[in-house]
């Protein structure tokens, strides 16, 4: 891929604009739970679907922003991201089936219930530990952590670039994808894992947990947006950008662009695994279809929208594009294809540099 | 310069506020005269293939509710979302009928794990969901009725069959099915049958393959190999959705015909065959509990009411189609006899009622919330309908939790 | 003497009577229950009454109706016959019920429709018929075929009864017929001879020896045949992957787009031929070219649409490939949801003409599907002329030209963006070509292209991207790699592996199998 586009960093009171507005996003979000509290009738109550599904949309929001870090910075189009996300939610998902216990149809006190009509004797040998909510954590930061790892060691050291490299990660996701489908494997098959009860003691269908994993994540935004933050302001995110706008001179000039593109990739596969973790809890399911090819790439179009390389860009973009999707769906469900499709289109070509850059261009 | 920003950024922050206050994140206030359906099938992806039928058989009851007068003198209307074949997105639909919409009952989901997905958002909230797919039982659930078939009122009648003389007296059965979870449980309470009928699990040929599967050669061929073994072979497909075109194609050209290797489906009706030319699969056999051939003035009324509002004279309806029509039925008739629309209240109505079905039986909705059903075995035919060569003389009541899966023994009693 | 003559006299005069009334007195039981069917449908074969032919005909292809009282008639076009007589009659078909059948008699048909059929003076008729009363064998028909074979003279139709003739054998109760049988069948290379043999083996202790070593001999040759077939498997899996993955091969291989909407080309040209299939379904002359005419008129409606995409949308992003990836996931969208509105979200039907049906043999007796066979030779041929156009055409050259060094290709005169709408439109309809291929192998529906797309992809950078002879290797390879897979594996497993091992192998060569040199190499 030739250099891109993009500008230098921007300039910094542009740059204090953007951490604004993100500011503004979190502060706006942090009240929903409490508006939630209001009687119905006031004007600012917020309803419980609002505060649900925005619970959601942070978690994708997370993703976005561990792909603009990817993406954006280190110039690894990744269309596998989602296959982190997955992996992330997996773990969450294996944790939360060893807290439903003797609970499940059957009530066996150790399987969970596909495991009992499927006929297991016994739980696999990967399913142990994961009864412990901090073993748990780990693998659900070090499962996909580990897979970057290995896949980001593999490809940057062949120096596969570009193209190729998104054809592999979109290759890797689908494969993780036909696998997880396979029944045999021993993740549930197609219907994945459902009918969670509790987490951490606290059974999951009420306002509070809902409250509780909301803040949770919200609190992961904010932490994974300072990271990025301060990694990309860093003398490394420096060099970083650097290897994405001329990888070839960066290595001229003696740096080791492997082990920086590494970093960042694998941080940006733990960050995707953390949003996987806690978006299984709030939706209630995760199956195979969260490693379809198709959501990597919308993934990718959430920080299209909102403007790579910006960070506040791709969190922008996961909420209006998944804000859209939500109303569109139900306000036009026959055309909403149509709307978002067009979307899509009309950013790539009017707006290279997302919602952010239209901010970012009336500045100057 | 400084202003211009000024109002560029208020305007993106406005843009952000609207699209997150537009009027459905918000409950409606307007709450007064109409009873709110809600549809939660998928429109695009997948299972629209499949999905955006049944959503027209509802908005077809909801207009001829209307047409009639309504119910309890209020009007219907119709709530559709589309989930996208998206499973957690079908979650979230759900939460959204039930809590923006308010809706007093839902009509949605196809696939098993659709249901899974909003089956904790409806015990939540104690919505009402009528699902009306055959699937795996394995499930009981006091805020979801299921109008499809239980694996007792499906597989194993057919298979059944495909063991009696007419049937052709099968003594050796390749299951071959789409790997998720409804073959996983069909086949093995069918093993469980088959071994209880003495067929010995040698003769008993399981291969799963993935959602889409285009490529049936491997697997056919693998099939002919398996039924010349010399004993009469039988297939009993549970191949689910796409897959079964390539895979009749496939039959058909690698010439295996109905009279040597009897292939059963169980996801296989009308509209399946509506994109195939059935001649190469006369004979092929479907088990359901409804036909479009069933003769029955209930079904003529059934298939009138729906090719005319369809507007198309040759659409043809499915099992499906006719559990959401018994479905809604049913509930119509729940909430006239308990005079609201209350979940609580129509669920205890509901048990019990009987409705004179299109499949020619009046079929009764049990108080595990399934229904008795009739067991059909239809033959394909050159036109893509079925001729009915076996019925079961009387409704069959559901069982959802089946007998040959050892594990139900010590189930938990919900 | 006399005495004798008289007798064999009489009895040659009484025969006729006494069939015709045995023909008269078995008809009835056709309208019966599917017990009295099969009972019926045994007795005529046995007469050998040839006017039974029509009739049995009749039942198998479901033109049988029945009066009330139980009068059978015949549908002939729109014609009513009485079946008995044969004569014409007048009644409203409205008044008439189909007689329907089931397996078990459709079954008996087939035996008894072999009876008959085999003094049938068409050779084609006769090669059913000896197969029909393969499939239905019984010890009865041993006389019957027995003559049928000294009268035959087409080698063909005498090797398939002869095979019917032994398995006929096999059920006979007399063990010098049952030997030549089993020794008949043990040098076909056929599963159902196998089949028949083993079944026969549990009723036949005496004979257990000689049926072990018969199928031991099939066994052997089967095993040949089971290599060819797998890889005929692959390779007909492998020239789906190529018609699908070529068109991406020119516009992302060549241009550098990264075609998203790939996937829904090859779906409009599926849909295009259902289109062109049913203008010409009330055209009877033009019915049997429904299938050849949709090749060039899906190729033109793809292209069009594939111009029009990249003139108004993809030019605009030149340079930015990554971007086109965005654009055109979004044009893929609503182009899927726009065919979902305007045809619906079911399957359409694609009817296969007749010589896409049914399997044919190739030497050695390997059978292959003839829909496959089909699309692997024109998977062939349309490489061929993609090849063709590029190496040897005016439009190639410039093609090439673009691609390689635009600014020198336009300071030669080369109206480059012409040239660049062209290419795409070229890959474009490429595509739908593609569709009208797979419209036979699968479903046609607004989701086909999606099945298609990381595949494509996947086989363009393997074989090397710009590389039209390494999206061919890679193609095939894949495709014979998966089947070789597949029966120990599983479908499933071995398509993860076939993956796995293209992104390892990506690992090795990053550029594919075919890499590209020169300058064009490193844009």
């Amino acid at each position: 891929m030739s250099a891109t586009t993009l500008d230098t960093p921007a300039p910094s009171r542009i740059r204090l604009g953007l951490r604004a507005v993100m500011g503004v996003v979190v502060v706006v979000l942090a009240t929903f739970p409490l508006l939630n509290m209001l009687p119905q009738d006031s004007v600012f109550h917020v309803s419980d679907f609002l505060v649900s599904v925005s619970g959601k949309w942070i978690c994708y929001a997370i993703l976005a922003l561990s792909l603009d870090l990817a993406w954006g910075y280190a110039g690894i189009l990744s269309l596998g991201h989602g296959a982190f996300f997955a992996l992330g939610g997996y773990a969450m998902g294996m944790h939360l089936m060893r807290l439903i216990g003797p609970r499940g149809v059957y009530g066996h006190p150790v399987l969970p219930d596909f495991m009992v009509f499927l006929g297991y004797q016994q739980l696999p040998w990967y399913w142990l530990g994961f009864d412990h909510f901090a073993f748990a954590m780990l693998m659900v930061l070090l499962v996909p952590g580990m897979l970057a790892l290995v896949l980001g060691w593999l490809c940057f050291r062949s120096r596969i670039t570009g193209v190729y490299l998104s054809i592999i990660t979109q290759a890797m996701t689908y494969a993780l994808m036909l696998a997880f489908f396979r029944n045999d494997m021993g993740f549930g098959g197609n219907n994945g894992f459902t009918d969670f009860k509790e987490l951490l003691g606290m059974p999951l269908n009420t306002g509070a947990a809902r409250a509780s994993l909301f803040y949770a994540s919200l609190v992961s935004l904010v932490g994974c947006y300072l990271f990025c933050l301060w990694m990309t302001g860093t003398k490394y995110g420096r060099v970083l950008t650097a290897i994405r706008d001329a990888e070839n001179r960066v290595r001229f000039l003696g740096y080791d662009t492997t082990s920086h593109k590494l970093f960042a990739f694998v941080a940006s596969a733990m960050m995707a695994g953390l949003a996987g973790a806690l978006y299984v809890p709030q939706v209630g399911i995760i199956n195979p279809g969260e490693f379809s090819p198709g959501n990597s790439i919308e993934a990718v179009i959430w920080v299209a929208v909102g403007g790579r390389g910006t960070l506040v860009g791709a969190v922008i973009g996961a909420f209006s594009v998944n804000g859209l999707k939500t109303w569109l769906t139900s306000a036009a469900p026959d055309l909403w294809l149509f709307v978002l499709g067009g979307l899509f289109v009309a950013v790539t070509l009017f707006l290279p540099k997302g919602l952010v850059g239209l901010l970012k261009g009336r500045a100057k | 310069m400084t202003e211009t920003r000024k109002i560029t950024r208020r305007a993106a922050l406005a843009g952000l506020s609207t699209a997150l206050a537009t009027p459905a994140f918000r409950p409606s206030f307007a709450q007064a005269a109409p009873i709110k359906i809600g549809v939660l099938h998928s429109l695009s992806g997948t299972m629209a293939i499949s999905e955006t039928a049944l959503r027209d058989t509802v908005l077809m009851m909801v207009e001829h509710q209307n047409s009639k007068g309504g119910l309890l003198g209020r009007r219907l209307e119709a709530v559709v979302v589309d989930p996208a074949s998206n499973w957690p997105l079908f979650a979230e639909k759900a939460r959204e009928l039930l809590q923006v919409h308010k809706v007093d009952v839902t009509f949605g989901c196809w696939t098993s794990v659709s249901r899974k997905s909003v089956l904790p958002v409806f015990e939540e909230l104690n919505g009402m969901l009528f699902y009306p797919v055959q699937y795996e039982g394995e499930e009981e659930s006091r805020n979801i009725f299921y109008t499809g078939a239980a694996p007792n009122q499906q597989a194993i009648p057919a298979v059944e069959y495909l063991m009696g003389p007419d049937g052709g007296e099968a003594k050796r059965i390749a299951l071959l099915g789409t790997d998720y979870v409804y073959p996983r449980t069909t086949n093995r309470i069918l093993r469980g049958y088959l071994n209880s009928k003495g067929i010995t699990d040698a003769d008993i040929m399981e291969e799963y393959t993935p959602f889409g599967h285009s490529d049936w050669q491997g697997i056919v061929a693998r099939v002919k190999r398996f039924a010349g073994e010399g004993k009469k072979t039988a297939i009993v497909s549970t191949i689910n959705g796409d897959a079964n075109v390539p895979f009749y194609r496939e039959l058909g050209n690698q010439g295996i015909k109905a009279e040597d290797i009897p292939c059963v489906a169980f996801s296989v009706g009308e509209e399946e065959l509506a994109g195939i030319d059935a001649r190469p699969l006369v004979g092929h056999l479907a088990a359901w509990n409804y036909f479009m051939s069933v003769q029955s003035p209930a079904n003529t009324e059934f298939k009138n009411l729906w090719q005319a509002y369809i507007k198309n004279p040759r659409r043809v309806t499915n099992d499906p189609m006719e559990a959401t029509y018994t479905g809604f039925n049913m509930w119509a008739q729940a909430v006239a006899k308990a005079n609201t629309t209350a979940v609580d209240a129509v669920r205890t109505a509901v048990i019990g009622e009987k409705f004179a079905a299109p499949s020619g039986y009046t079929e009764e909705m049990l108080p595990n919330h399934h229904l008795s059903k009739p067991v059909m075995i239809g033959e394909i035919q050159a036109d893509g309908q079925f001729n009915i060569v076996y019925k079961t003389p009387a409704v069959v009541p559901a069982e959802n939790w089946s007998q040959f899966i050892p594990e139900n023994a010590n189930r938990r009693r919900g | 003497m006399k005495r004798t003559i008289l007798l064999l006299f009489l009895l040659l005069a009484a025969m006729p009577a006494r069939a015709q009334d045995a023909f008269l007195a078995a008809l009835p039981g056709l309208g019966g229950g599917f017990g009295a069917q099969v009972e019926a449908v045994g007795q005529l074969g046995t007469l050998g009454d040839p006017r039974a032919l029509p009739i049995l005909t009749a039942l198998s292809e479901g033109r049988l109706l029945r009066l009330a009282d139980g009068t059978l008639l015949i549908r002939d076009g729109t014609r009513l016959l009485n079946a008995a007589t044969g004569a014409p009659v007048d009644v409203a078909e409205a008044d008439t019920q189909r007689v329907t059948i089931n397996n078990r008699v459709r079954g008996a048909l087939r035996g008894a429709l072999g009876q008959l059929q085999i003094i049938s003076p068409n050779s084609a008729e006769r090669l059913a018929a000896a197969d029909a009363i393969f499939r239905a064998r019984s010890a009865e028909n041993v006389p019957l075929l027995d003559a049928a074979l000294a009268r035959e003279s087409v080698p063909e139709v005498r090797d398939r009864i002869a095979l019917a003739l032994a398995a006929s054998r096999l059920v006979a109760t007399n063990p010098a017929d049952k030997l030549a049988g089993i020794t008949a069948l043990g040098e076909t290379a056929s599963p159902q001879a196998r089949s028949i043999l083993l079944e026969a083996r549990a009723a036949n202790p005496e004979v257990a020896t000689q049926i072990d070593a018969a199928v031991a001999a099939i066994d052997q040759r089967l095993a040949i045949r089971r290599a060819a077939e797998t890889l005929f498997q692959g390779l007909s899996l492998g020239s789906v992957l190529l018609l699908a993955a070529l068109g991406l091969a020119v516009t992302f291989g060549v241009m550098g787009v990264i075609n998203m909407a790939h996937g829904e080309f090859v779906m409009l040209g599926a849909y295009t031929t259902v289109m062109v299939q049913d203008f010409a379904r009330d055209i009877p002359w033009l019915q049997p070219w429904s299938l050849p005419i949709a090749v060039p008129a899906a190729f033109l409606v793809t292209a069009a649409i594939g111009a029009a995409m990249e003139r108004g949308l993809i030019r605009h992003l030149y340079g930015r490939p990554l971007e086109t990836l965005l654009l055109t996931f979004g044009v893929g969208m609503m182009i899927q949801q726009a065919v979902r509105l305007i045809f619906g979200a079911q399957n359409r039907e694609v009817i296969s003409p007749p010589w896409m049906q049914g399997t044919l043999m190739l030497p050695f007796d390997i059978p292959v599907t003839a829909n496959r066979l089909w699309i692997l030779c024109f998977s062939l041929v349309i490489f061929g002329l993609i090849l063709a156009a590029i190496r040897m055409t005016r439009f190639g050259l410039e093609m090439r030209a673009v691609t390689q060094r635009r600014p020198i290709a336009a300071a030669m005169g080369i109206r480059t963006g012409r040239v660049d709408a062209l290419t795409f439109a070229f890959g474009s309809g490429i595509a739908g070509i593609a569709g009208v291929a797979l419209s036979q192998i699968d479903n046609v529906s607004p989701n086909l292209g999606t099945g298609y797309i990381i595949d494509s992809f996947l086989v363009v950078v393997f074989g090397g991207v710009g590389s039209l002879a390494g999206t061919l290797i890679a193609a095939f390879g894949l495709g014979v790699i998966n089947k070789m897979l597949e029966p120990w594996a599983g479908a499933v497993l071995a398509k993860v592996f076939v993956l796995v091992a293209v992104m390892a192998f990506i690992q090795r060569r990053p550029r594919g199998l075919f890499p590209q040199k020169g300058r064009a190499a490193e844009a």
